[in-house]
């Protein structure tokens, strides 16, 4: 993830200093780049370079840009290219096992300065959403998420479309609120799986 | 995990009375009642009690007490000060919070390099000592208004730059302070996340800390409050009293001004 997040300042820099890569480069407040800079430092596994934002986050800093008729074209892009990068499960099997993906959902750790490169990354899910019955200590944030499966049913479309959800949730919405969770490999693809299989199972408790 | 642990601590400390099977919503008016019993004696009193004493002591490779500090009403004022801060200081030329300010007087009054504050961990060292006293001065503005007001060049700018950075996408999770503070009624868990855009929300917030924490059974400062967002960011690590965080406080406090200081507060 680390160089990924280099790569990502690279990016920035080009971005902030205006090679523009099709479509029209927008910039970050250099006052606010400045003291963002004085402001931060690297903490274990937390590098200076997460301050700098991604294309995706530049344009979901900035609510303004973000509504302009610009703005919106520039989200289509960004969700079209995300989209376009997803891969599907390795194996070409979508499901894995609810139980292993109910742990998932629980866990909000991992990726903080104090957790280490070997520490393994939760889904956070109850965080925002509303997952299971049982647990009733979740967030709201994000829609409730019970009875996922037993709504949709389990198409290819639908297995497909919650498999994208997972891996970048801005493939369907530029400025979702929900962390990329393949593209910066917040998730594993079994963890993805795992949670898929939560999410779809007709024996999960989320469609009980 | 932890939320878990608080549930259950919460019924037991509530009684047993409450099934734990509880509705989300009267969960939360449950973790209400709690921290209403908890308020008739908030921890930070002790904190508060050697704050005051430790600001009259003589301290540091100067062997001076901060008595003389001046937290923006004048030299040696402390009554009202918390509630007027961040503000813009002539003699540092800087908009400073409490803590910033507070080293600015540990360096000059004291001796004390603001390198080996900054460098210092949360409730160790220099640090110590120094959040007594940040319990005492917020003490000292209980039941007052905000007063901040930002009309000062300085302090308009670095609102307008903290307003830019509470919504500015950043890590590997592409949270900014807007992620969960921007909207009205929304919860991480089983916690209440005020909407900091609005007066009524940053009034809440800022109105509440410095605040005793009883998860962790310590006293945090503003700064510390803003660390713990960010590491929960995934960001990297803010560095203490930096720009950053005056930026952030100062568009806070404007946010609420007119609210009411409720400090040192108490958290879950």
């Amino acid at each position: 993830m680390k160089n990924q997040m280099m790569n990502r300042s690279v990016v920035l820099g080009a971005v902030l200093f205006g090679l523009s890569f099709g479509v029209s480069a927008q910039a970050v407040d250099p006052a606010v780049m400045a003291i963002m800079e004085s402001s931060f430092r690297t903490q274990g596994i937390a590098d200076k370079s997460r301050i700098y934002p991604d294309e995706i986050q530049v344009l979901c800093s900035d609510k303004a840009v973000l509504n302009s008729p610009e703005g919106q074209k520039k989200a289509i892009a960004l969700q079209t290219a995300a989209l376009a990068a997803i891969k599907p499960p390795s194996d070409g099997v979508y499901m894995g096992d609810w139980k292993a993906g109910e742990k998932v959902a629980q866990s909000g750790r991992g990726s903080t300065w104090k957790d280490s490169d070997k520490t393994v990354n939760g889904g956070g899910c109850y965080n925002c959403h509303q997952v299971t019955k049982a647990e009733i200590s979740h967030g709201t944030i994000g829609p409730s998420l019970l009875g996922y499966g037993k709504l949709r049913g389990n198409s290819k479309e639908i297995v497909e479309y919650t498999w994208n959800r997972i891996n970048n949730s801005k493939a369907y919405n530029a400025c979702s609120n929900m962390p990329r969770m393949a593209h910066f490999k917040l998730l594993t693809e079994q963890q993805m799986k795992d949670v898929m299989a939560l999410l779809l199972d007709p024996a999960s408790p989320v469609n009980q | 995990m932890k939320n878990h642990v608080i549930t259950a601590t919460l019924a037991l400390t509530i009684g047993m009375s409450a099934p734990l099977v509880a509705h989300a919503q009267s969960a939360a008016d449950q973790l209400q009642e709690y921290r209403a019993m908890l308020a008739d004696g908030n921890p930070a009193e002790l904190y508060e009690m050697e704050g005051e004493e430790l600001w009259v002591k003589a301290m540091g490779p100067k062997n001076a007490s901060l008595e003389k500090c001046d937290l923006g009403l004048g030299p040696g004022v402390v009554e009202g000060a918390a509630a007027q801060l961040p503000r813009y200081f002539a003699d540092t030329g800087k908009v400073q919070d409490l803590e910033s300010r507070l080293m600015t007087c540990m360096e000059t009054l004291q001796g004390i390099p603001q390198a080996e504050v900054v460098k210092a961990s949360f409730g160790k060292g220099v640090r110590q000592p120094m959040e007594a006293m940040v319990a005492y001065i917020v003490g000292q503005s209980k039941g007052m208004p905000i007063k901040v007001p930002a009309s000062h060049p300085k302090e308009k700018e670095m609102v307008a730059l903290g307003e830019k950075i509470f919504f500015l996408q950043g890590g590997p999770m592409d949270f900014s302070c807007a992620s969960c503070h921007a909207v009205d009624g929304q919860r991480i868990r089983m916690q209440d996340l005020p909407n900091l855009t609005q007066k009524e929300g940053a009034a809440a917030g800022w109105g509440n800390w410095p605040a005793y924490r009883v998860s962790s059974g310590t006293f945090w400062t503003m700064q510390r409050r803003l660390n713990d967002c960010y590491r929960q960011q995934r960001m990297p690590f803010p560095i203490y009293g930096s720009d950053v965080t005056v930026a952030l406080s100062i568009y806070m406090a404007n946010k609420a001004d007119g609210g009411e200081m409720n400090t040192p507060g108490l958290k879950r």
